[in-house]
């Protein structure tokens, strides 16, 4: 019910957005609606995480599959002129290809916890090292463009970013996909099992759960759906680099992000991502012209705004660890009369 | 109805079951007794399948086991449950129960076998919404019969039911187990508690550092001195 009345009222005025903003800021619609956009491809990229993260599968691997949905789209479009069309699903095979040779193994050997965070964080690296080392292709550490087709809008090269409304609409759609896959997994019997498992493995397998088929299940699907995430972000951005869309910057941000806007509820990667994209925007606007901070620090001023995001990060995890949202709904719980279902109540 | 023959296993370079053969058949309350350490656990999860054995041969109706991963082994019929009842501590009851259906074979008899079970154990329907992790010690283990039911096994392992039980909880567990017998379920029952799992096995093997001591119905062994002396403290 909670959900459907939200979708009721959200959905329009998401809807109408575009119009909102042009209506209220007419003059800076474009820097409204670009921030729009990132909120939507990053909230798209956390709720594929929060597939795992939300078991107790804390990855730290996905900045990999960003890179390899952004780099394998833009690659077999500049040097093999295929169209991202192609080129998007191949990428997102690649990157399920490359989760489930990780994954495998770890389920198996049942690595968990520190370990599978260390290992997946050394799979960020590997791939981010392969971008840079084939720097005759990718441009290395500074990054490379997809090849322009025609001047604006292109469909056949997917290239819709000089149109911000309609890149607006095109990242909508895909976080919508990403809440709908977020709501078919949640209610599927893969979720209970999961679920399960990331109480007591040996549990999960003496009642017929094979884990390791869970774990890859989801696995593939938060793979490939990072690699469309980071695909589209390439392709929006007309720009990639190791550090934007693929590294351990990236999997770290997805990290905080879904921690802090809550991993066990629908919308906690998307208030993650509002949060996060808002608080570094407002961070890096007001310290970068402020000034009295300049007089202060001087350039140091430039990574002041990352210095204070990365403290109201600690302090949200310590203090918040059910997330922004997750805290919220429990607080409406905890004061509406209104009888929820307990098997539902106790599981979020 | 489940036949082992010659099964070693261990954990890494470690034996801790050296050519154990032996067999149920339909209808019995099989016990192994043991004392700590002797191996019990291990030759429940070797049948079960989350310890595979290093050699030998297992087979449940005629079926071969051997190489086969628990989700294989318990749709023959076997469910396992294990030492410390292992519960989903942070889901409800009822949702321990539903995973314990897992199965697709047990998934379309879901709602048949959740009236069956709380029909058994009617305390679990009470409870139904509480999280698992916090019943009571002789609750859990009810639970933990009941999750293993929902799969709709032949034979139901039991590891350990009364331990870190209060005596009288205790007696109330093996009455559960008495319980399920007479549902018509196989049992293989493995405990410390000599004394009362006696009282409810029709045979009993003994299992001393990993080897099979003896074998024999159960009232002989209750019979025996040695038994009463080294595991009754008679
Ligand atoms: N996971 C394990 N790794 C290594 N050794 C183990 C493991 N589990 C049990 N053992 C060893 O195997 C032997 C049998 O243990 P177990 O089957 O748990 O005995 P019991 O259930 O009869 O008390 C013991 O010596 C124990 O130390
Ligand atoms: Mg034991």
């Amino acid at each position: 019910m909670r959900v459907s009345r939200t979708a009721l009222i959200g959905l329009p005025i998401l809807i109408a957005l575009p119009l909102i903003v042009h209506l209220l800021f007419g003059g800076s619609e474009k820097y409204y609606l670009h921030l729009l956009i990132q909120i939507l491809i990053w909230s798209f990229i956390y709720t594929g995480w929060s597939l795992m993260g939300r078991f107790g599968l804390t990855s730290l691997g996905h900045g990999a599959f960003t890179g390899i949905g952004a780099y394998a789209t833009v690659l077999l479009w500049n040097y093999a002129g295929l169209t991202p069309w192609l080129g998007v699903p191949v990428a997102m095979v690649i990157a399920v290809v490359v989760a489930l040779l990780v994954g495998y193994p770890c389920f198996h050997m049942r690595i968990t916890g520190h370990y599978f965070a260390l290992l997946t964080l050394a799979l960020t690296e590997f791939i981010r090292l392969c971008i840079v080392g084939l720097r005759d292709y990718t441009g290395g550490s500074l990054g490379t463009q997809p090849r322009r087709y025609g001047d604006g809008v292109s469909l056949y090269a997917m290239q819709f970013e000089p149109d911000r409304v309609l890149s607006y609409y095109i990242v909508l759609t895909l976080w919508l996909v990403g809440l709908y896959i977020w709501w078919r997994v949640d209610r599927s019997m893969d979720r209970f099992a999961l679920d399960a498992a990331s109480q007591d493995e040996e549990a999960a397998a003496s009642v017929g759960i094979n884990v390791t088929r869970e774990k890859l299940k989801v696995t593939a699907i938060s793979a490939a759906m990072c690699a469309l995430g980071g695909a589209i972000y390439g392709q929006y951005q007309m720009y990639i680099g190791p550090d934007t869309i693929a590294g351990l910057s990236v999997s770290l941000n997805i990290v905080f992000a879904c921690i802090a806007g809550g991993l066990w509820v629908m919308l906690g990667p998307t208030v993650g991502a509002v949060f996060t994209q808002v608080l570094s925007e407002v961070l890096r606007v007001s310290m970068q012209s402020s000034v009295t901070l300049q007089a202060l620090f001087g350039s140091a001023v430039l990574a002041l705004d990352t210095l204070i995001y990365g403290l109201l990060l600690i302090l949200f995890i310590i203090y918040m660890p059910k997330g922004i949202l997750g805290a919220l709904l429990e607080k409406r719980e905890k004061t509406s009369s209104a009888p929820t279902p307990p098997s539902r109540a106790v599981l979020r | 109805m489940l036949e082992l023959s010659d099964i070693d296993a261990g954990y890494g370079g470690f034996q801790a079951l050296f050519g154990i053969s032996m067999s149920v058949q339909p209808g019995e309350v099989v016990a192994v007794i043991g004392s700590n350490g002797a191996g019990k656990t291990t030759l429940l999860r070797v049948i079960s399948g989350l310890l595979p054995a290093s050699s030998g041969a297992m087979s449940m109706e005629g079926v071969s086991l051997r190489q086969t991963p628990p989700h294989r082994i318990i749709e023959t019929g076997i469910a396992h449950v294990p030492e410390g009842r292992r519960l989903f501590p942070r889901l409800s009851v009822e949702s321990n129960l539903k995973i314990g259906a897992f199965i697709p074979a047990a998934r379309k008899k879901f709602e048949e076998r959740l009236a069956f079970v709380y029909e058994l154990f009617p305390r679990l329907k009470e409870r139904r919404a509480q999280l698992a992790g916090t019943l009571s010690g002789g609750e859990q283990q009810m639970c933990a019969i009941a999750r293993a039911l929902m799969s709709g096994p032949k034979l139901v392992l039991l590891d350990e039911p009364s331990m870190g039980l209060a005596p009288v909880i205790v007696a109330q567990v093996f009455d559960l187990v008495r319980r399920i017998r007479r549902e018509g379920y196989t049992v293989l029952i493995v405990e410390q508690n000599v004394r009362q799992v006696l009282k409810i096995a029709d045979r009993a093997y003994l299992l001393e550092v990993g080897r099979i001591k003896a074998s024999e119905p159960a009232a002989e062994l209750v019979a025996s001195d040695e038994i009463r002396k080294a595991y009754m403290g008679i």
